[in-house]
């Protein structure tokens, strides 16, 4: 017997009476200006800065950054991403401004999938990050979220809620552990 | 060796152990202050707990569409029936792939699999890259703690650590100077693996895909750079469809570090243009678990680490004291299950408190199945004679009130007379901390005797 029809009859053999699923909550009632004071208040306890979009060439600039990757139109980069056939060239990357598609209040995550990372790779090997987020794509919980995107409809995709951080030496905080060093977020 | 043993080795270093109870206990505070902020946290925790009842009924439809939906995505599903097969089918896919160094986040699957010395054996250099991971790794020890693998250490020490394996300064152990020195040091090895291996929070059986949590971003720089990737999981990490996703992360790590979710929560589903996926699904002994009733409960876990962070045994005496992969209290629910004869004294490693089961977001019934193993351990004859004998006592005596009075006044005058080499002694480890009460002159029954007359 294979592997996979032994688990599957020890399964049958163990497994208790069916027991229904539950039904989700449903939607709360649109509060995009509570959802935006939210959304900012918990990115900003999870050390991310807010910009405004005509910040960002600014704010870009002011990094020092050599390595520019933009695929929004408010700021130009100076690497190409699709022209970049292998991932392990965009190591250099100090900067990437992206797009993100949508974004949860309570807690802060925006969904990044590889359409606006174009690599699956860029939002995490860049020394820094920038997202921008139209407001009118703000929900309010991780309920509504799965509710309005599609999770297979990219092979890739993530909820980003903050730059890179660890605190496992002593529980120290500590900011940049492998991905992004800084993230900015931009509503439009 | 048992826990109570490797517990007392623990408590020698008084302030350490201090530490660490307070270290741990902070992370519970953290979580009780992110919870706060839902007001619906019971019947979100009852959710997850109901999702779970229903996958464990439907556990094999949910892992066949899973299967069926993940092949139609260009991934390759493996079946695992125990650890020796996960080793070998992992270390197939590199092996097709000449392979000889890889990448790997956090998996507590691939530790109870012990993989890492597996591959090594075989000449596949093996780098763990969570921080805390890549610490233990360099010590050469097991996790401690399944979401802080390092919780046991100090600074000092990893900065030692690091001065001899990353060429950090002598003295040095400011953290952020230690975590930049692991960055860089990662990175060459994220640039240089050829695959990536990761555990997996959850697989959803409606699409196929597994997601990924981490705060690092480790598991998704391995994966992305890497050609082939490959996502262990077992069994019990599936669930029905997307939407539950919304009741786990939302659960997960607010129980987990009280954080409103993790930094990245990564949503795999198709290999990388020109790359492999593979995800490896494992039994070792879950299915077994799944045939106990009193204990199939302990596979709802999403291992968040929130029983541990509470646990007043675990604070007191470190996660090695458990001797298995996963310490704690769901720990110790679940290594009896695989070896009672080893594993059984941790049913005891508890107070039945029952702050376990009020944390779990999943709503695990943990400190009873804590004692229901201890009814077992008893029953099969693995009790220890320091607890088997005095248990045979005390339930004589109590059976016989006659017996339970004249008990009571030999140990007052007992109490008073005996040496006290008699408590504290080495047999006794209830004595090693604790003084025993004053002895009041006359039993309560005696003193109720004496005075009901007079309130009449
Ligand atoms: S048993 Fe519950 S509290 Fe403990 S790790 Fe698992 S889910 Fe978390």
């Amino acid at each position: 017997m294979s592997s996979k029809a032994s688990i599957l009859e020890r399964i049958r053999a163990a497994k208790p009476a069916d027991r229904p699923l539950p039904s989700l909550p449903s939607d709360p009632p649109a509060a995009l200006a509570e959802w935006e004071e939210a959304f900012r208040t918990v990115l900003a306890a999870s050390k991310t800065t807010f910009i405004t979009r005509e910040e960002i060439p600014g704010y870009v600039a002011a990094s020092g950054a050599k390595t520019i990757v933009s695929t929004r139109p408010e700021c130009d980069g100076n690497l190409d991403p699709r022209t970049v056939a292998d991932p392990l060239q965009l190591a250099g990357v100090d900067v990437a401004v992206l797009s993100a598609r949508l974004g949860v209040a309570e807690n802060g995550a925006l969904w990044v999938s590889e359409e606006e990372a174009v690599h699956r790779v860029m939002p995490f090997i860049t020394q820094h990050l920038v997202l921008v987020l139209e407001r009118e794509q703000l929900v309010g919980t991780m309920h509504q979220a799965y509710r309005r995107i599609d999770i297979a409809a990219t092979g890739f995709g993530v909820f980003i809620a903050g730059p890179s951080k660890t605190a496992d030496i002593e529980q120290s905080l500590v900011i940049g552990a492998h991905g992004p060093r800084s993230l900015a977020v931009c509503l439009c | 060796m048992t826990h109570a043993h490797r517990a007392a080795a623990f408590l020698q270093n008084e302030d350490r152990a201090n530490w660490h109870d307070q270290s741990l206990w902070h992370v519970r505070s953290k979580r009780d202050g992110s919870i706060a902020g839902i007001p619906e946290w019971e019947s979100l925790r009852q959710l997850g707990s109901d999702i779970k009842d229903n996958v464990l009924s439907n556990l094999d439809t949910y892992l066949e569409a899973f299967e069926e939906k993940a092949t139609a995505n260009g991934v390759t599903v493996h079946w695992a029936t125990d650890a020796e097969e996960h080793n070998r089918i992992v270390h197939g896919i590199l092996h097709r792939h000449a392979v000889d160094r890889i990448v790997k986040s956090k998996s507590m699957l691939t530790e109870e699999c012990h993989l890492n010395e597996y591959l090594e054996a075989r000449g596949i250099e093996v780098v763990d890259t969570d921080l805390g991971e890549r610490i233990i790794q360099l010590r050469s020890e097991p996790p401690s703690h399944i979401v802080m693998p390092a919780i046991h250490l100090k600074k000092e020490e990893i900065g030692q650590l690091f001065h001899e394996h990353l060429g950090t300064e002598a003295g040095a152990s400011d953290p952020q100077y230690l975590t930049e020195a692991a960055r860089q040091h990662l990175r060459e090895k994220f640039l240089a693996a050829r695959a990536a291996i990761t555990g997996v929070n959850f697989a959803v059986a409606e699409t196929g895909g597994v997601v990924v949590c981490t705060n690092e971003g480790n598991a998704d720089m391995g994966v992305h750079l890497a050609p082939v990737q490959i996502h262990c999981m077992g069994i019990e990490k599936i669930i029905p469809r997307a939407e539950h996703l919304g009741v786990f992360t939302r659960l997960l790590a607010r129980s987990a570090t009280g954080q409103p979710v993790t930094i990245y929560t990564s949503h795999h589903h198709r290999p990388k243009p020109g790359g492999e996926m593979h995800v490896v699904i494992v039994d070792n002994g879950r299915t077994t678990q799944l045939a106990r009733e009193d204990f199939r409960n302990s596979l709802k876990c999403i291992r968040c680490g929130a029983c541990m962070n509470t646990c007043p045994i675990y604070r007191r005496s470190g996660g090695h004291s458990y001797d298995h992969t996963i310490p704690g209290p769901i720990g110790s629910i679940l290594s009896p299950g695989i070896d009672l004869k080893k594993h059984g004294d941790l049913a005891f490693a508890s107070t039945l408190c029952g702050s376990c089961s009020d944390v779990c977001p999943v709503r695990i019934d943990i400190h009873d199945q804590l004692y229901k193993w201890r009814q077992i351990v008893s029953k099969e004859g693995h009790l220890p004679a320091t607890k088997r004998l005095p248990l045979a006592g005390a339930g004589t005596v109590l059976q016989h009130s006659g017996l339970y009075n004249f008990m009571g006044q030999a140990a007052r005058v007992a109490l008073r007379m005996a040496p006290r080499a008699l408590v504290y002694n080495r047999l006794n480890a209830w004595g090693a901390s604790r003084e025993l009460p004053e002895v009041p002159a006359e039993s309560f029954k005696q003193w109720y005797n004496r005075n009901k007359n007079d309130k009449a």
